[in-house]
C-alpha cells in the first residue's frame, strides 16, 4: 500500500519535473529549439554545410583555386564548371569553396577574440568604476571614433598583407563597441537586489562578476556575436576589395564580387555567386542567434 | 540584563551629495540582545535601511559611515580588514531583502544560489552542502526540497521565493539576521507565514533578528524591543509593551493613532499632517516640530536629546521625561 503511494509520487514528481524543465540541460534545450523554431535548424544546418564545404574543398573540386583555363574565360555555369569561369578561366565555384574558408576564419576568430576583450575590459570598466572606468571607456572612445575601415586599413597597413593581419586588425576594432554594451549591462546589473544579497554573504568580488554578471549578460551577448560575424565577414571583403586584405590569387568572397563588378553585365555569375553566399550567411548566423537566445535566456523561459 | 550580540554605538552615515551633506543616519545607538528580535519602525526616508546598510557596509557612494561605531560581539566592524568582513557577513550576519523577485540571480538555480552562499564560509563538499540546503529548506518550510532546489527563481512563488531567500540567510547559521521589510512585497497571509518563520527561526536556533518595517503590526506581533526612527534619529525607543501602552513621543501617538481600528466607526483616518523634512534642511530645533501638534517654542530652537524614562525607555522630546518643559 505505503509503496503504491511511493511511485504514485515519484511519477507525479516527475511529471513535474519534465513540466518545469528540471535537468534542463544544454541539449534539451537545443532539442526544444529544435522543435519550436525550423528557421534556427535551418541556419544552423547552412552554416554548418558551409563550414564542411570550405574544409573539404580539395576533396570536392576538381579544380584548384588559381587554375586557370584560358580557353574557356568567363564561361555560363555548365555541368564542367557548376558556377561558370571568371576572366581569367577560373572555376568560379571552387574559388567560392576556397574563399569560404577565409570568410568563416574571419567572420569567427576575430569576432570571439574581440567579444573576449570587450567583455572583460566592460565588466571591469563597469564594476569597478571610477579612474578604471575613466581610463578604458575612453580608450573605447579612441577607437570608436576613427571610422573602422580605416582603423582596420591603418594596422593592416602596418602589419603587412596576410590572414593573420586581417584577424588582429578586425579584432582591434571591434572590442569597443562591445566593451561598452558589456559596460552598460553591467552597471545596470551591479545595482541588482541579488548582487546586494551576493555581497552580504560575503561573496568575492570577481566571483560575483562571473556568476552573477556574466550569466545575465549572456542574451545580449549571443545577439552582438551574431550581429559582429557578418560585420567582421563584410569588413573583410571591403578590405580584400581596397587591396590590403586577401591577395590574389588567392580567394576570398569580398574579393570574388568586386572582381567580378566589371562583368557585371556579361558574366553576371561571377560576383553573383559570392554575393549569394554572404548574404546566406549572413542571415544565418542572425536567425540562429535569434533562436538561441529564445532558448538560453531564463528570463524567457516559458514563455 | 540580556548579553548582547550587536551594539550600535553614535552611528552617523551621511550621503555627500553635490548639492550638501544628508546626515540619514545620525548618532543612532543600537542594541541588539542575543536570541532577540528587535525592530526599527518609520517612515520611508528615516533611515532605517541606511542604518542597516551601515552594519553589512553595503552602503553606495555617495553613502558613507562618518562616525560611530559598530560592535558585533564586542568586535568593531569598520575595523575589520576586507577579508575579515567578507567572513562577518553570510558566516555572523546575514540580511534578507524587501524584495524577493529581484533578490534572486533570474539565471541561476535557486539551490546552487544557496549552495553558494554555503561553499564560500565552509570548507565542505558540493555533495554535502547540497545535503544542507536541502536541510534548511526543510526548516524554512519549503515543500519539496528536492524539486525546489533544481528551480529557477521565476518558476517559484513570492512566498516561496522569500523562504529561499530566508534559507540563504540561514545556511551559515548566523548570530544575528537583518531583516529588511521583509514582508513589504507580499501578501498578507504569506506575510504572516514568513513572520512566523522568522520568529520560529530565532526561538530555535536562538538567533538574534534585527527587524526593519513601517508596518507597526508586524513590529508589535514580532519584537522584543523596538526603535522609532524619525529623520535619521531614534526618537523613542523601549520594549514592546512599554512603547505600544505608554507611546511618549508625538511621532509615535501618531504612528499609533493612524492605525485603522475596525470595531471604531470613523468617517476619516487619523493621519499626522505634513511630510519628512529634508533632510538637508533640517529644522534649527526638533525635527517633527513642523508636524507635532503639541510644539511648543523651545522645539523651534533647541533639538531635544534621547531622554530616559527608566527600564530602558527613552524618548527624545522636551515634552517629556528629564528634559520635562513645563506648559508655558
Amino acid at each position: 500500500m505505503k509503496r503504491e503511494v511511493n511511485t504514485e509520487a515519484a511519477a507525479e514528481q516527475e511529471a513535474l519535473a519534465a513540466q518545469l524543465g528540471e535537468s534542463d540541460t544544454f541539449l534539451d534545450k537545443m532539442k526544444r529549439m529544435a522543435a519550436n523554431n525550423k528557421l534556427a535548424v535551418f541556419s544552423a544546418i547552412l552554416i554548418l554545410l558551409f563550414l564542411i564545404l570550405a574544409v573539404l574543398a580539395p576533396v570536392i573540386t576538381p579544380y584548384s583555386f588559381d587554375e586557370q583555363d584560358l580557353l574557356a574565360r568567363l564561361a555560363a555555369p555548365s555541368a564542367k564548371h557548376l558556377l561558370g569561369t571568371d576572366e581569367l578561366g577560373r572555376d568560379v565555384f571552387t574559388r567560392l569553396l576556397y574563399g569560404a574558408r577565409v570568410s568563416m576564419a574571419v567572420g569567427i576568430i576575430p569576432t570571439v577574440v574581440s567579444m573576449l576583450i570587450g567583455v572583460m575590459l566592460g565588466m571591469v570598466s563597469g564594476y569597478v568604476g571610477g579612474l578604471v572606468d575613466s581610463v578604458i571607456m575612453r580608450l573605447a572612445d579612441v577607437v570608436l571614433s576613427f571610422p573602422s575601415l580605416l582603423l582596420a586599413m591603418v594596422i593592416m597597413y602596418t602589419l603587412g598583407d596576410g590572414i593573420t593581419s586581417i584577424f588582429i586588425a578586425l579584432a582591434v576594432t571591434n572590442w569597443a563597441s562591445v566593451a561598452r554594451v558589456v559596460r552598460s549591462e553591467t552597471l545596470s546589473l551591479r545595482e541588482a537586489e541579488y548582487v546586494e544579497a551576493a555581497r552580504s554573504m560575503g561573496v568575492k568580488d570577481f566571483v560575483i562578476i562571473m556568476r552573477h554578471i556574466l550569466p545575465n549578460c549572456i542574451p545580449s551577448l549571443i545577439v552582438m556575436f551574431t550581429l559582429n560575424v557578418p560585420s567582421a565577414i563584410l569588413s573583410e571583403s571591403s578590405l580584400s576589395f581596397l587591396g590590403i586584405g586577401v591577395q590574389l590569387p588567392n580567394s576570398s568572397w569580398g574579393l570574388m564580387v568586386n572582381m567580378g563588378r566589371t562583368y557585371l553585365y556579361n558574366a553576371p555569375w561571377i560576383s553573383l555567386a559570392p554575393s549569394a553566399a554572404i548574404m546566406l550567411v549572413v542571415l544565418a548566423f542572425n536567425f540562429l542567434g535569434d533562436g538561441l537566445r529564445d532558448v538560453l535566456d531564463p528570463h524567457l523561459k516559458n514563455s | 540584563m540580556d548579553e548582547m550580540l550587536l551594539e550600535i554605538n553614535h552611528l552617523k552615515s551621511y550621503f555627500f551629495t553635490r548639492k550638501g551633506v544628508s546626515p540619514a543616519v545620525d548618532d543612532v545607538s543600537i542594541r541588539v540582545p542575543k536570541g532577540k528580535i528587535v525592530g526599527i519602525v518609520g517612515e520611508s526616508g528615516c533611515g532605517k535601511s541606511m542604518t542597516a546598510k551601515s552594519i553589512m557596509d553595503l552602503l553606495k557612494y555617495p553613502g558613507r559611515v562618518v562616525d560611530g561605531e559598530i560592535l558585533l560581539e564586542g568586535r568593531d566592524l569598520a575595523k575589520l580588514s576586507a577579508r575579515e568582513k567578507r567572513k562577518v557577513r553570510g558566516e555572523d550576519v546575514s540580511m534578507i531583502f524587501q524584495e524577493p523577485m529581484t533578490s534572486l540571480n533570474p539565471v541561476v538555480k535557486v539551490g546552487k544560489q544557496v549552495r553558494e552562499a554555503i561553499l564560500i564560509h565552509q570548507k565542505i563538499s558540493k555533495e554535502e552542502a547540497k545535503k544542507r540546503v536541502l536541510e534548511v529548506f526543510q526548516q524554512v518550510g519549503i515543500s519539496e526540497p528536492e524539486k525546489r532546489y533544481e528551480c529557477y527563481p521565476h518558476e517559484l512563488s513570492g512566498g516561496l521565493r522569500q523562504r529561499v531567500m530566508i534559507a540563504m540567510a540561514m545556511v551559515c547559521r548566523p548570530k544575528l539576521m537583518i531583516a529588511d521589510e521583509p514582508t513589504t512585497a507580499l501578501d498578507v497571509t504569506i506575510e504572516a507565514q514568513i513572520l512566523k518563520l522568522i520568529k520560529q527561526l530565532c526561538d530555535t536556533t536562538g538567533m538574534s533578528c534585527l527587524l526593519i518595517s513601517h508596518n507597526l503590526g508586524v513590529i508589535a506581533q514580532m519584537c522584543d524591543y523596538v526603535y522609532v526612527m524619525y529623520a535619521g534619529k531614534i526618537v523613542e525607543q523601549g520594549d514592546v509593551f512599554t512603547l505600544f501602552d505608554h507611546p511618549t513621543h508625538p511621532y509615535t501617538k501618531g504612528l499609533l493613532a493612524s492605525i485603522i481600528h475596525l470595531d471604531q466607526l470613523t468617517d476619516r483616518l487619523s493621519t499626522i499632517p505634513g511630510v519628512v523634512p529634508n533632510l538637508m534642511h533640517l529644522p534649527a530645533g526638533c525635527a517633527f516640530c513642523g508636524r507635532c501638534s503639541e510644539a511648543k517654542e523651545v522645539c523651534k530652537t533647541k533639538k531635544p536629546e534621547l531622554y530616559d524614562l527608566g527600564g530602558g525607555h527613552a524618548v527624545r522630546c522636551f515634552l517629556t521625561g528629564e528634559g520635562k518643559v513645563s506648559n508655558e
